[in-house]
């Protein structure tokens, strides 16, 4: 990753705004905008092509000769690595754009503002591809319009509720998102009406976000007797829902520290100078959430009558789960607060989110069907387009970031405009 | 956030609370007694006859070597295994069980899954997308698909649905040489199982399995040994499995209605100050950019 530093100058800022005017200039941008900056042989890139280039390779056979042809899935199995990490650990990560936004536009924690952008754009991409992976996975992909549309409302579905929140929650994070595109663009008046709706989608998104991290958890309720008991719990949905807080929070607090040494020219300073405050309050959220959840693990243990399969090898790997991943960074967070330690924030951030990559592994694949004799492990193909996914999502991040005010500040024209309103009123009328 | 942003909210709220609806999955029609099968596991002799029968009526490949197979398939809706028991080989035909509440059709996103008032949970093309939650959901395997296709389909016994709907009995039953298969409304067979057990309590041990299991099943099943012997999953409760996500999506329209005007009032509590002093400006700002704390 360090090589797209070359990536990272700053550039010229020339939007089409109304200078060039037209449709013609806004075009010519656009396509200039499209041109690679910096270098195309970094160590990032020459990883993530190739990978990129076998997963579409694998999706043309996965496409051609149906989903045996790649995976292992099986009758017993249905549901496998596409589905257990793209789909479901994949959107548990994006979890940090609710908590982001919610703290700064409902609580007004104004300190956050500064990773606003980045966070929700990385929670809306993570939907685009990771949500959008459930695509791949499905045998009909282009009846995916069925549960939309309206011809066939399977309305007790759980899948159902997940569905339709996936899609409204991308158009609520889009429009959360919506003015820094504007500002690329240079598009004034645009920009206002977008910024104008910004609470509205945020608290809609919030909403959504709650049932459909929860909902996550609930597709797996009816896979009762299934699912090891030590994963199965009537309260997964509460489960899935509290781990995603600082599932969401941890990837914002790694992904701060990869883009301060990948994009540190395009920042600005307002997200310079608040950074070591920024950490230590999502760490202190963290531990706080993952205080709960722990509670409500051991709630469930205790209550569910569990506690006697903690002896046997599925009951320690739990407790490899629940000790090493949870209340070690656990730990290590509160610890990093106490000494103001960004090292120790980090730390606890990375191992928190192997303990989320376990802990959805866990439940929707390791402890499903435990006891099968043979068990489901994913081909080198499933792997190889879980990667390539992921890539593709860092590739168009990475786009977005080096052209939009995401980590840099907006243009003038936006700050003159908010220290004027008066002004910008009359010019906007 | 103004008046106009407020409504706004409250109206896309309104309207997704309007969708999801925890409709009843499967409740038997009012009047109507659904029909179901009758497995008397004692008189079978598993010679594979409905094996046969059932590739015939349901246009699926004859079958090549049915004694092999142990497990219904995407092509063999139906299949027979030999278990050792206590009281020796005892053959079981097993194939989906037409649960009364099935869990496949709550987990449906598109009512691909169709419980029919006759009792038969068929399968619809033109609705499925292929994503298989049926298959994660039903706690007796019934839906197999065809993972080697590009156009896969989601196959099971589908208990002639389209026979019942002649007045003809399932294949499987008008063809089993050794009267183990019984066909009627659900109601007479049950009738008929107890009246079997009361009669020769020796013979049979006293539970006939689908009667209570996951709220009851349209197929039924008599033995001589504990079900546990014959591979029947016994832990799967008596509650109707769509009602494990019933309190969840009970508590979505809820969420939906209170959790957006909570969080109105949070943010009209923080972003009170702002909007006494700076007008509808800063709160625009402070909605999007917060640029009044830059500048």
């Amino acid at each position: 990753m360090n090589g797209a530093r070359a990536i990272t100058q700053d550039r010229p800022a020339n939007p089409p705004g109304k200078r060039e005017g037209g449709a013609a200039g806004l075009w010519r941008f656009l396509l200039s905008e499209l041109k690679p900056k910096g270098s195309l042989f970094t160590p990032f890139n020459l990883v993530s092509v190739p990978i990129m280039i076998a997963a579409a390779v694998i999706l043309y056979i996965r496409f051609t000769h149906g989903l045996s042809a790649v995976t292992n899935l099986s009758q017993e199995v249905p549901w496998g690595l596409w589905k257990g990490l793209n789909v479901v650990t994949g959107v548990a990560f994006a979890g940090g754009a609710y908590v982001v936004t919610f703290l700064v536009y409902v609580l007004g924690q104004k300190r956050y503002h500064s990773i606003v952008r980045i966070t929700v754009l990385n929670g809306f991409l993570a939907y685009v591809f990771y949500a959008g992976a459930l695509l791949l996975d499905l045998g009909r992909p282009l009846k995916v319009i069925n549960p939309i549309i309206g011809n066939s409302f399977g309305v007790s579905s759980v899948l159902f509720l997940v569905a339709w929140h996936f899609m409204l929650y991308m158009m609520a994070a889009f429009l959360e998102f919506s003015p820094a595109v504007a500002e690329w663009l240079g598009l004034r008046r645009v920009r206002r009406t977008l910024a104008a709706l910004t609470l509205g989608a945020v608290i809609f998104g919030v909403t959504l976000s709650m049932l459909h991290q929860s909902g996550l958890g609930a597709l797996f309720l009816m896979a009762k007797g299934k699912i090891h008991p030590l994963w199965y719990s009537e309260f997964i949905p509460i489960h899935f829902f509290v781990s995603s807080v600082f599932a969401g929070l941890s990837l914002v607090i790694f992904e701060g520290t990869l883009s301060r040494r990948v994009f540190r020219a395009r920042m600005s300073e307002e997200h310079h100078a608040h950074h070591d405050d920024i950490v230590l309050g999502l760490s202190k959220i963290c531990a706080a959430t993952m205080f709960a959840y722990l509670f409500l693990k051991v709630l469930d243990l205790v209550h569910g009558q569990k506690t006697g399969l903690l002896g046997t090898p599925m009951g320690q790997w739990y407790l490899v789960e629940i000790v090493g991943f949870v209340l070690v960074p656990m730990a290590l967070f509160t610890e990093a607060v106490r000494w103001r330690s960004l090292r120790l924030a980090k730390t606890a951030a990375v191992v928190t989110m192997l303990g989320i990559v376990l802990n959805r592994l866990n439940v929707s694949i390791v402890g499903f069907r435990w006891t099968e004799q043979v068990r489901y492990v994913p081909t080198p193909y499933e792997v190889v387009v879980t990667l390539g996914v992921i890539f593709a999502e860092i590739w168009v991040l990475r786009w977005v970031i080096n052209r939009m005010p995401v980590l840099s500040e907006s243009p003038a024209w936006v700050r003159e405009e908010a220290a004027q309103p008066a002004i910008a009123e009359s010019v906007a009328a | 956030m103004n008046r106009r942003g407020f409504l706004k909210t409250l109206g896309l709220a309104g309207a997704t609370v309007a969708c999801p609806r925890t409709s009843g999955a499967a409740e038997p029609e009012s009047g109507v007694e659904p029909y179901g099968i009758l497995v008397d596991t004692t008189l079978c002799a598993g010679c594979n006859s409905c094996t046969y029968a059932c590739a015939e009526a349901n246009g699926l490949p004859e079958p090549e070597d049915p004694d092999a197979v142990t497990k219904p398939t995407t092509e063999q809706w139906t299949a027979i295994k030999t278990w050792k028991t206590s009281k020796g080989d005892v053959s079981v035909k097993r194939q989906c069980m037409h649960c009364v509440s099935p869990a496949c059709h709550s987990a449906c996103l598109t009512s691909a899954l169709d419980k029919t008032a006759e009792g038969p949970v068929v399968w619809r093309e033109d609705k499925c997308m292929g994503c298989r939650f049926c298959m994660v959901s039903c706690p007796f395997d019934g839906p197999k698909f065809e993972y080697s296709s590009t156009k896969p389909r989601i196959r099971k016994c589908v208990m002639c649905a389209g026979r019942l709907k002649k007045g003809e009995e399932p294949a499987c039953v008008e063809n089993c040489p050794e009267g183990a298969l019984t066909f009627g409304r659900r109601g007479d067979l049950l009738r008929t199982a107890h009246k079997r057990i009361a009669d020769q309590p020796d013979k049979y041990v006293d539970h006939i399995y689908g009667e209570r299991e996951v709220g009851g099943t349209s197929w039924l099943y008599l033995a001589g040994v504990p079900f546990e012997e014959l591979g029947f999953p016994t832990d799967v409760g008596e509650t109707p499995y769509p009602e494990l996500t019933a309190s969840f999506l009970y508590s979505v329209p809820m969420v939906l209605t209170l959790a957006p005007a909570l969080m109105l009032g949070m943010a009209r509590a923080t972003h009170r100050d702002e909007d006494e002093t700076a007008g509808e400006a800063a709160k625009d700002g402070a909605a999007n950019g917060g640029e009044e704390e830059r500048s």
